[in-house]
């Protein structure tokens, strides 16, 4: 008998008991069901929520695989500088990926085995079945987070993400914020030393720190908020050989993805594209404040201020939210004219917090966060706008 | 309780659980979150509570029948700030560490809406003692959530209890910590308190589904 029909067979069996929603969450992950429906008038469409989620995971692939090369590469870099005279000859080993499978692949499979567990345990408990919703969240979690995160610092996390991000509100599609983001929120807040800092962004530098052998990997961010210079081109930015969390250095990469999701329409491109505008204005204005002498070198914000507008954009999450994080169909705002506005003040707000705040040098999570909070508000108003704009239009031809 | 009447042990019994000022009333929120960091400011802050409601609540009842009703908000405020006062400066004088960590909050129970609320929707109409109940009933129920808001955010936000290294040392890195265990920081942080307290009304519900309002 087939692994199908004896799943199958294992879920007529349990139909109607407590574990029901286990079995058949296992059954339609892998397959499609046996029964179909029959008559009746019902819309057929292919694009489901399982093959949403897995549109984005797929979307997702490249920016693991060159994390995992990333994490090795960064940290024999950060031993012997000399590898990063020649990147593309030093980047693509065994070597590297071999750090990658031992420190990258773990986060991923405990942030799904806890995440899902989660999921189950809620499912069977409430009685409904298993969503599909933590499929993208548990291929964000690993990517957003420092290399050399504890893997019991992750599973908490994400058993507080999972739970107070999203099943108290109702589950998938119910949640007011993005989990995934809940999740790095969580980290950061619970565990600081962790999540910011030039000691944990690339593998083995906490252990190393204090002794003969110490490493450092202070992140673009880091640097120019302390005014230091950068040993990093523009290519090496652009193309993501830097240090960071695991997935979002490469903003080629991201781009791509970005591409993928808009091509195959499960990203609005009005997000990402207000999202990147929105950071670019407010890294144009404070250039302009910087070229007009308001700030002068000895202020605390020199460093990001004067970081061009568009370097802005490569550097840190923001490209990485703006993709996957901020178009979340949940969470983000549903008018097209609320996407614009979502998309530019999660832009806008990312820089100023990135450049006024230099204690949280990743802004872009906390402005995803905070518009996610809004979004319903801005909706709630272009849909009223709208009613407002009609109304009057009806009133001019009755007059 | 042989001492009280079942009506009058209700008094106490009610406010507990069911009628819990906090988690069902959705009252006295702001210092629940502000000083439960630690377990010792959680207990201290419920201790002066109950001692500012249980007097507080005699002191009204026994002026009940003499307050005109058209000023009785300003005499109860007269009365809680009295005995506020009184409270404040006996925790300065034994306990100043104490009454340094807690600021501002020992005088913020004028505000707190528990004692307002008893004084008018009980006290004003009951005798002394079933007033005199009441409040260490109620009172008892806001300390209640307060120690167990405290106890978790100081056991996993500072790996304390009531100051005592329970859970080892995280500097020498002893018992737990030797194991790579982390203090949670953001336990310390009031939107924790929030959470935390958001848990127990949840439990609280799910436990007792008589509890949850129709809407």
């Amino acid at each position: 008998m087939s692994l199908k029909q004896n799943l199958h067979n294992l879920k007529e069996k349990y139909k109607g008991t407590k574990m029901a929603p286990a079995f058949n969450a296992i059954h339609t992950f892998l397959y499609l069901p046996n029964d179909v429906t029959h008559g009746g008038t019902h819309i057929k469409a292919a694009d489901d929520l399982k093959r949403t989620m897995n549109t984005v995971i797929l979307a997702l692939i490249p920016c693991l695989i060159f994390g995992m090369f990333n994490a090795g590469y960064q940290h024999h870099a950060a031993i012997d500088g000399s590898l990063r005279a020649d990147v593309l000859a030093n980047f693509f080993t065994f070597d590297n990926l071999w750090i990658g499978i031992i420190k990258v692949l773990p986060l991923v499979i405990v942030s799904y085995a806890i995440g899902l567990g989660v999921e189950f345990i809620f499912a069977i408990i409430k009685g409904h079945e298993v969503e599909e919703g933590y499929l993208v969240t548990g291929m964000l979690v690993p990517l957003i987070v420092p290399v050399d995160t504890p893997l019991w610092m992750l599973s908490i996390a994400v058993i507080f993400g999972v739970i107070i991000g999203k099943e108290v509100f109702g589950g998938t599609g119910m949640n007011i914020l993005n989990p995934a983001l809940t999740i790095r929120a969580f980290l950061f807040f619970a565990y600081p030393t962790w999540m910011s800092g030039d000691k944990v962004w690339v593998h083995g530098a906490v252990e190393r720190a204090g002794t003969a052998d110490a490493i450092s990997g202070e992140t673009i961010l880091g640097s120019y908020a302390q005014n230091q210079e950068v040993i990093y081109s523009t290519f090496d930015k652009f193309m993501g050989f830097i240090p960071g969390s695991v997935g979002e250095t490469s903003t080629f990469l991201i781009l791509l993805g970005a591409a993928f999701l808009i091509f195959t329409k499960i990203g609005s491109w009005r997000i990402i594209v207000s999202t990147f505008l929105g950071a670019a204005v407010m890294g144009f204005i404070f250039n302009q404040v910087v070229a007009a002498d308001i700030i002068t070198e000895s202020s605390k914000f020199y460093g990001l201020m004067n970081t061009v507008w568009w370097e802005h954009l490569m550097i840190g999450g923001l490209a990485f939210g703006a993709v996957y994080m901020a178009t979340d169909p949940v969470t983000a705002s549903q008018t097209n004219k609320g996407k614009w506005i979502y998309g530019f003040l999660i832009g806008f707000i990312s820089i100023m917090i990135r450049v006024f705040n230099p204690a949280y040098p990743e802004g872009v999570f906390l402005a995803i966060l905070l518009m996610n909070v809004f979004a319903p508000t801005i909706d709630h108003y272009v849909v009223q706008g709208n009613v407002k704009r009609r109304l009057k239009r009806t009133k001019v031809k009755t007059a | 309780m042989g001492l009280l009447s079942k009506k009058d042990a209700a008094l106490i019994t009610d406010p507990l659980l069911d009628n819990n000022p906090i988690t069902i009333q959705v009252l006295g929120i702001c210092s629940a979150l502000a000083i439960t960091a630690e377990l010792k400011a959680s207990i201290v802050m419920a201790l002066s509570v109950m001692a500012v409601l249980a007097l507080g609540n005699v002191v009204i009842s026994l002026l009940r029948n003499v307050i005109p009703s058209k000023i009785r908000i300003i005499v109860q405020l007269i009365v809680v700030a009295a005995l506020v006062i009184i409270v404040d400066l006996i925790l300065r004088a034994f306990a100043y560490e104490l009454s340094k960590t807690l600021s501002v909050f020992v005088g913020l129970i004028i505000t707190n809406c528990i004692i307002m609320g008893r004084f008018e929707a009980f006290a004003l109409a009951n005798k002394p003692w079933r007033s005199f109940l009441d409040g260490i009933g109620n009172a008892a129920g806001y300390g209640l959530i307060l120690v167990i808001v405290g106890f978790f955010r100081e056991l996993l936000g500072s790996g304390t209890l009531l100051g005592f290294k329970v859970l080892g040392d995280p500097i020498e890195k002893t018992g737990l910590y030797a194991l790579g265990y982390e203090n949670n920081g953001f336990m310390l942080l009031s939107p924790m308190a929030l959470i935390v307290l958001g848990v127990i009304i949840w439990i609280q519900r799910s436990k007792n589904s008589s509890l949850i309002e129709e809407h």
